[in-house]
């Protein structure tokens, strides 16, 4: 009885496991699948036929790729910027000792609380009353962007900061090294993994974001809205070929910097 | 060995101004706080010295003032005929060996040694760092990160990290605090055989007065930002200058007494009633109340009435405790005042141990006493042995 509960109670948490893996990758799977649809409508959502024609051909929907490229680049420039910025702030609050430095410490968690629609339309109603009224679209997208992602930054890189024992740079100090060599030789080498997750979630915030992009983008299309465009009309299979392909790219990076981190510990050893 | 003899002589010619490192007249406030008060301190060029306090008394924040890490609020702090006060830690010939070493993680055990080397733009740092690493027995380990080495590896790479830059001043700052017992004699050890072998000025941070007495030539006691006391490890020992230091190394009886006499070169003390002798240049205050001081060691139990010639003699105590160390016995006597006083006996085997309860007389010898300032507490120091043992 006892070995029988203890092999229950060993493969109970191991099967809950899978389930739950289940029911986090299930629509990655479905994604993956309708990649390859061959639909026989156009309004159609289930699997009709196995096909290569979606992944040969993924600018054919109109306006689609032209979509994915705008997002890229919104992601791209919003992604450096907001990093930039960030990690500077995120030094100045870490390192420096001044006046209202509790305040922004409290501050910065804001945009990351408030609903996206509040954020979104009161941006709107910025750029509105200051003038833009007309002119909505690539740069009122990035600033958007980079402001909600800026907070997202910051945090990351104060968590990683705040974690370095300043000894280290006392040491470098301590052995010749002046003070922009102590921080592109110790300081930057030691935060660049809070840097590099911060600019990574930077880009996914902005190339996912739908709610404040939609009410600041005018005329300009992103992928989200693209998506959200398409399925009141018909779902292209294509927009689960730029799915898959962006969720490939991710996986790659993953696995890519877990397997250098591998080979250079093996290597120490 | 051929590293030790080029360091020497490239310290000897490559630096004409070595010299000793005076700090005179060096504070330093934290707002409100006083850390190190108006320190006046010379090491002497190639001394190893420690300096030796509890936690909290200033000797780390010293010893960051002459790394450069910390501005004094006033007074200077020069090496040789250098005023080197306000100069940058990187433009000071002086390194330091961090406690808990303060290696630099993402680099291997080689470019943490040849840091120093790389910033100031010297060649042939493959040779020098080889033979650095051979000279703290870490030859095979160049290619490994910090995390992959034991805590004394460790404690090594960070000494052969600062050494490689021959210094005029390797600062040690409780380098030993983090090793196992048995590991930490080993770098005494070691740490002296170094430093007798390249010929630098240490100075050695540490709360452990066993570490200083074995390793420094000179030692200062610091206690609350101020110098106590400052000599050799036998004359710190041996004549206290403060209840502070009588208490903070080793151990010590301090007794309320008066001076109430002089004859032939010798103060003539009044113990609760009984008289006894210390010769003049071991008092520190030569009339009124006192402490009268005598190490545990010193002093010699013997049976009640039992005579002893020429000696100081306290009569009419009860042993009160025995516990039995091995080497020696420890034992507690009651003196007709009440106050017990320690006495440590070494297990000769020349005779039978005393028992709980037996009436006993504590002779010594004059020149082992010490007279102190009545003004200070008795039990300065003392708390600071109980919480380090």
């Amino acid at each position: 009885m006892t070995t029988v509960g203890r092999w229950i109670g060993r493969h109970l948490i191991l099967f809950i496991g899978l389930l739950v893996l289940l029911y986090l990758f299930a629509p990655i799977f479905v994604v993956i699948l309708m990649s390859f649809n061959a639909p026989k409508s156009k309004l159609s959502y289930t699997f009709d036929g196995f096909t290569l024609h979606n992944w040969a051909h993924p600018c054919q929907p109109f306006g689609l790729c032209d979509a994915v490229s705008a997002s890229l680049r919104i992601g791209l420039v919003a992604t450096v910027i907001a990093t930039a910025l960030g990690t500077l702030m995120a030094f100045a609050m870490v390192r420096h000792r001044f006046r209202g430095r509790a305040a922004t410490n409290l501050f910065i968690f804001l945009p990351m609380a408030s609903p996206e629609i509040v954020l979104g339309s009161s941006l709107l109603a910025l750029f509105v009353s200051g003038g833009l009224g007309g002119r909505l679209g690539f740069w009122t997208i990035l600033i958007a962007h980079v402001m909600f992602c800026l907070s997202f930054v910051v945090v990351t890189v104060k968590a990683r900061l705040s974690g370095m024992d300043t000894r280290l740079e006392q040491a470098a100090m301590d052995l010749y090294a002046t003070e922009w060599q102590t921080f592109w030789r110790i300081t930057f080498p030691l935060v660049f993994p809070g840097i590099l997750a911060a600019a990574l979630l930077s880009f996914s915030l902005s190339f996912d974001d739908f709610i404040i992009t939609n009410l600041n983008a005018g005329r300009t299309v992103t992928f989200p809205m693209f998506v959200w465009g398409s399925a009141q009309r018909d779902i292209p299979p294509q927009i689960n070929v730029v799915g898959t392909a962006m969720f490939l790219l991710a996986l790659i990076l993953v696995l890519g910097g877990e397997l250098t981190r591998r080979r250079r510990a093996s290597r120490a050893r | 060995m051929t590293s030790v003899t080029s360091t020497t002589s490239a310290t000897a010619t490559a630096a004409p101004t070595t010299g000793d490192l005076v700090l005179s007249g060096v504070s330093k406030q934290f707002g409100a706080y006083h850390a190190v008060r108006d320190l006046d301190l010379t090491v002497p060029e190639g001394a190893f010295f420690a300096l030796l306090g509890p936690s909290g008394c200033g000797k780390t924040t010293t010893l960051r003032m002459v790394a450069g890490l910390e501005e004094p609020t006033t007074g200077t702090v020069s090496l040789g005929e250098q005023d080197i006060t306000r100069l940058r830690p990187y433009k000071r010939p002086v390194n330091t060996v961090f406690q808990n070493y303060a290696l630099f993680p993402h680099l291997d055990i080689f470019e943490n040694v040849a840091f120093g080397l790389r910033r100031r733009g010297v060649k042939d740092v493959k040779k020098q760092v080889g033979e650095m690493l051979d000279l703290v027995e870490l030859g095979a380990f160049g290619k490994r990160k910090p995390n992959q080495l034991s805590g004394g590896q460790q404690q090594r790479v960070a000494l052969a990290r600062a050494l490689i830059n021959r210094p005029q001043v390797l600062l040690l700052d409780e380098p030993l605090g983090a090793l196992d017992l048995k590991l930490r004699r080993q770098m005494q050890i070691e740490l002296k055989r170094i430093q007798t072998e390249v010929g630098i000025t240490f100075v050695h941070v540490t709360h452990d007065q066993e570490e200083a007495m074995t390793m420094a030539d000179t030692i200062a006691v610091m206690n609350a930002g101020v110098i106590e006391q400052r000599g050799t490890p036998t004359e710190l020992y041996d004549l206290p200058a403060t209840t502070f230091v009588a208490n903070f190394l080793g151990q010590s009886n301090l007794v309320r007494a008066a001076i109430v006499g002089k004859a032939d070169g010798q103060l003539v003390v009044d113990v609760h009633g009984s008289k006894v002798t210390v010769p003049v240049p071991r008092c520190r205050v030569t009339e009124g109340e006192i402490w009268m001081g005598i190490r545990p060691e010193k002093v010699f139990l013997a049976p009640a009435g039992a005579e002893q010639n020429g000696g100081n003699a306290l009569r009419g105590a009860t042993v009160t405790d025995v516990s039995y160390v091995g080497v020696s016995t420890q034992y507690l006597a009651r003196m007709p005042w009440g106050q017990e006083l320690t006495v440590f006996e070494q297990n000769t085997g020349a005779r039978d141990t005393l028992t709980v309860g037996d009436p006993v007389d504590l002779h010594w010898q004059p020149a082992h006493t010490f007279v102190l300032d009545a003004a200070q507490d008795a039990l300065a120091g003392v708390e600071d042995i109980a919480d380090d043992a």
